[in-house]
């Protein structure tokens, strides 16, 4: 048995520090270098606020946000805001992705619903769906935090069902053979082939969902809704002159992107340790 | 290792084609007027070039696909009974593990479908894994085994279940040779002690005389069997074996049925 059995996974976890923090460096250094780029453009050429406001003004009034939303008796505007809109993203992402994937098991279980539907799916993907979100706003009323939530759950519903249907059809046929072999019920099939198989697919549309979901639901309140809401805060916030607060909307609407990505990033590790993109082999 | 005993064949094909239509192609007679009986605890070769239906014949065995004519019996039933009865265990050229699986959990996966105890599951996990020597590895992942350990594993899989018919489709195709011969011996032993009758699909001579006690030869367009050769070489085989001059005289003997098979097709 000399057969040489590669590195495990847990190797990452392992590494010293220093390394991880020459893995990151190149990034840190770009996001730094354009922030100061940023900066001294904006004082060396004198840029008007309303056109571009100085980092250091959009952190200082962010800084502030949280001050006031940590005081007690005070509040922010901005994490209301925040909350509100990262719940109208939440909410349509688990109500479209619940959906997506639950339309694809019932498609991939009968093939001829899947045949039908596929095409209107993958032409339903390339319409911009966000155009509806007037339309949503009639049907739910404009300050209903249910018309983002449906523009969210329209928009995260196509691609999730298009990756899932291909994961739980596009498979090895020799594994399926090998099903067949052992003269598998089709549940089994489902439960033990299928739907692991899907895995990688649903969480690649998981994680463009997630993406997608802050998105729809900013660009949704730009049609209107209630004051608390960052797509309403930014807009009326630009509309007023207050540039700066109107960044700090823009910032905060990045940061619960990113982090609902991320989430997204780890539970796919998580659930997935298998998976080829995480293996350490080096 | 045919004994006289009365025991039902384990596999009998009397007259057997099979036609393929593809849509819009011409038929192609992919196997013409098979005729073969295999006996319990024998281990039978199928070799030929590619295109001869080898594999087809395995497969129409393990009931993947079903013959046009002709009577095919596995263990005296239909192929698609004895599918039922999960008869067969099969190994294909890719080891075909899910990658989700531990090593493990891809042995016990025939085992879930067939309804055995977690317990049972398990503990005969272990024991197949220690029977192809990778005892230690259930934990692993089949991406961090080494081919040849991954093609153990699909092994382990296999038998697992202890059906009395082992169908291996070119299992050591993808192996390198210093590998394959050492897979080929722990074969060898695997079948000694379990008295299970094997169907081989391979491309390589020495493997199939070394392993078989009888090599069926087959040619190509359309697929028949064109000799069946009787390997008198005694078990247990060893790296001996392939340096007795029998073992030389029978290589060179299948070579030449393959050789003739290719000049009659022309």
């Amino acid at each position: 048995m000399a057969e040489a059995v590669q590195t495990t996974r847990n190797q990452s976890s392992k590494t010293p520090i220093g390394a991880r923090l020459r893995y990151y460096l190149p990034t840190i250094l770009v996001a730094v270098g354009v922030l100061l780029v940023w900066e001294l453009a904006v004082r060396v050429l004198n840029i008007q606020q309303f056109l571009l406001p100085k980092p250091s003004a959009i952190l200082e009034a962010f800084v502030n946000e949280i001050r006031l939303f940590v005081t007690p008796g005070e509040g922010s505007i901005l994490f209301q805001a925040a909350g509100a809109t990262l719940w109208a993203a939440f909410g349509g992402f688990c109500l479209g992705c619940g959906a997506g994937v639950l339309v694809a098991l019932i498609t991939a279980r009968w093939t001829i619903i899947s045949e039908a539907a596929m095409p209107f799916a993958i032409a339903a993907n390339s319409v911009p769906i966000i155009a509806f979100a007037p339309i949503m706003n009639n049907w739910f009323g404009t300050t209903n935090p249910a018309s983002k939530m449906a523009i969210v759950a329209i928009i995260v519903f196509f691609p999730t069902m298009i990756n899932t249907v291909r994961g739980l059809t596009l498979i090895d046929p020799r594994q399926l053979e090998l099903m067949q072999s052992y003269a598998a019920r089709p549940v089994k099939i489902l439960l033990a082939l299928r739907i692991p198989n899907a895995l990688p697919y649903i969480f690649s549309a998981l994680r463009v969902a997630s993406a997608l979901s802050v998105i729809g639901a900013v660009v949704a309140e730009f049609f209107g809704g209630q004051r608390a809401m960052l797509g309403v805060f930014i807009t009326q916030e630009a509309a007023s002159f207050n540039f700066v607060r109107a960044w700090t909307g823009i910032i905060m609407a990045s940061i619960i992107g990113l982090s609902f990505y991320f989430v997204m990033l780890l539970l796919e590790r998580w659930l997935m340790p298998w998976h080829v993109a995480f293996r350490n082999t080096d | 290792m045919t004994n006289g005993t009365t025991h039902a064949p384990v596999i009998y094909a009397r007259n057997v084609n099979k036609i393929f239509k593809p849509s819009g192609a011409e038929p192609v007679i992919a196997l013409q007027n098979i005729n073969l009986t295999v006996q319990p605890g024998e281990f039978i070769s199928l070799i030929g070039p590619s295109g001869c239906g080898k594999s087809t014949l395995l497969r129409l065995i393990g009931d993947l696909i079903t013959p046009t004519t002709g009577e095919l019996k596995v263990n005296n039933k239909e192929p698609h009974q004895a599918r039922l009865d999960r008869d067969y265990g099969m190994v294909f050229q890719a080891a075909t593990l899910y990658d989700w699986r531990t090593v493990s959990k891809n042995v016990q996966l025939p085992l879930e479908i067939m309804g055995y105890t977690p317990q049972e599951r398990k503990a005969r996990a272990q024991q197949m894994l220690e029977l192809v020597e990778l005892g230690k590895f259930g934990n692993h992942y089949p991406y961090q085994l080494s081919g040849g350990m991954q093609q153990r594993v699909a092994i382990a899989r296999a038998l697992a279940f202890e059906p009395s018919l082992l169908l291996m489709d070119e299992p050591f195709g993808a192996l390198d040779e210093f590998t394959r011969e050492r897979m080929n011996m722990e074969l060898l032993s695997i079948w000694e002690r379990t008295k299970i009758t094997v169907m081989f699909v391979t491309h390589s001579i020495p493997e199939a005389v070394f392993l078989s006690n009888r090599v069926v030869v087959m040619s190509p367009r359309p697929g028949r069997i064109t000799q069946v050769v009787d390997i008198n070489l005694p078990y247990p085989r060893n790296f001996e074996t392939r340096e007795d001059p029998l073992f030389f005289q029978k290589v060179i003997e299948v070579r030449e049925y393959l050789r003739e098979a290719h000049e009659v097709e022309g």
